[in-house]
């Protein structure tokens, strides 16, 4: 597998959120994804995003376009140094939330993905890698 | 300060989403239309998200919360011009938007207030 090209932006408010969605959305398009791989993969990030502002105390975000033989993809890896996250099964189930969401953010985000991977530890920060595939 | 507009017609309410919201500016407009309600003593509120590119789970909680309060203030609310991609994804993010009824187009969703305005009016309350 390659990485095509990558870039890294900042996630730290609101405004990124939105920044990063709309730019998500532009390399979903370069890796010639359909409109409902787009929005799924959009949706996704916008999740994430939030996740890493709200919980996170604000992070980054890598975006790479990715090549694996006549598959293209776009993977998306978010990280924060804030506080971690204790249960990482518990934060994946769709009840779980601790700042007033719907609880649906991880959970909801690992299903609109081919590929999904969180590394976390109390103190430690938290690393969400996800991807899709055309 | 960045607001979405919210317009009045008759009875209802109508509001057309044409940008990607930040969070705080859905907070916003969630209030905004909160306070028109009660204000203008709407009984329906249309909201047309057909520009929006993706509905998120912050977003549909919004919107959610917008049909329960107006709910309360005796109101209707319709979504109308849901994409269909937004549709598909919001089904597999696992968000059924309790309470919100939708309709496809803006005509269909002014149908749906308006007979749910006739129903409740002969239904104890009294048409304004």
């Amino acid at each position: 597998m390659a990485v095509l090209r990558d870039e890294t932006r900042p996630v730290r408010t609101g405004e990124d959120v939105v920044s990063v969605r709309q730019l998500v959305r532009e390399w979903c398009v370069a890796a010639g994804f359909g409109l409902v791989d787009q929005t799924k993969m959009v949706t996704a990030a916008s999740e994430i995003a939030r996740n890493t502002v709200l919980y996170g105390g604000g992070g980054t975000v890598r975006l790479e376009a990715l090549n694996d033989g006549a598959k293209r993809g776009v993977r998306l890896v978010f990280e924060d140094q804030g506080p971690g996250i204790a249960d990482v099964e518990q934060a994946l189930k769709d009840g779980f939330t601790s700042a007033g969401g719907l609880g649906l953010g991880l959970g909801g985000a690992r299903r609109l993905v081919n590929d999904f991977a969180i590394d976390s530890r109390p103190g430690q920060g938290t690393k969400v890698t996800i991807a899709r595939w055309k | 300060m960045e607001r979405i507009p919210i317009l009045k017609m008759g009875d209802s309410l109508l509001v057309s989403i044409q940008v990607d919201m930040h969070d705080r500016l859905a907070m916003t407009l969630q209030d905004d239309l909160t306070a028109r309600i009660s204000e203008s003593r709407a009984r329906g509120v249309l909201i047309d998200i057909s520009a929006l590119e993706i509905v998120d789970s912050f977003i549909g909680r919004m919107l959610a919360n917008i049909a329960a309060m107006a709910r309360v203030l005796d109101a209707r609310t319709v979504l109308v011009g849901m994409r269909p991609a937004v549709a598909i994804t919001l089904v597999e993010l696992g968000l059924s938007l309790p309470g919100v009824s939708t309709a496809l187009n803006i005509e269909r969703g002014m149908e749906l207030i308006g007979r749910g305005i006739a129903r409740s009016g002969t239904n104890g309350r009294s048409p304004r």
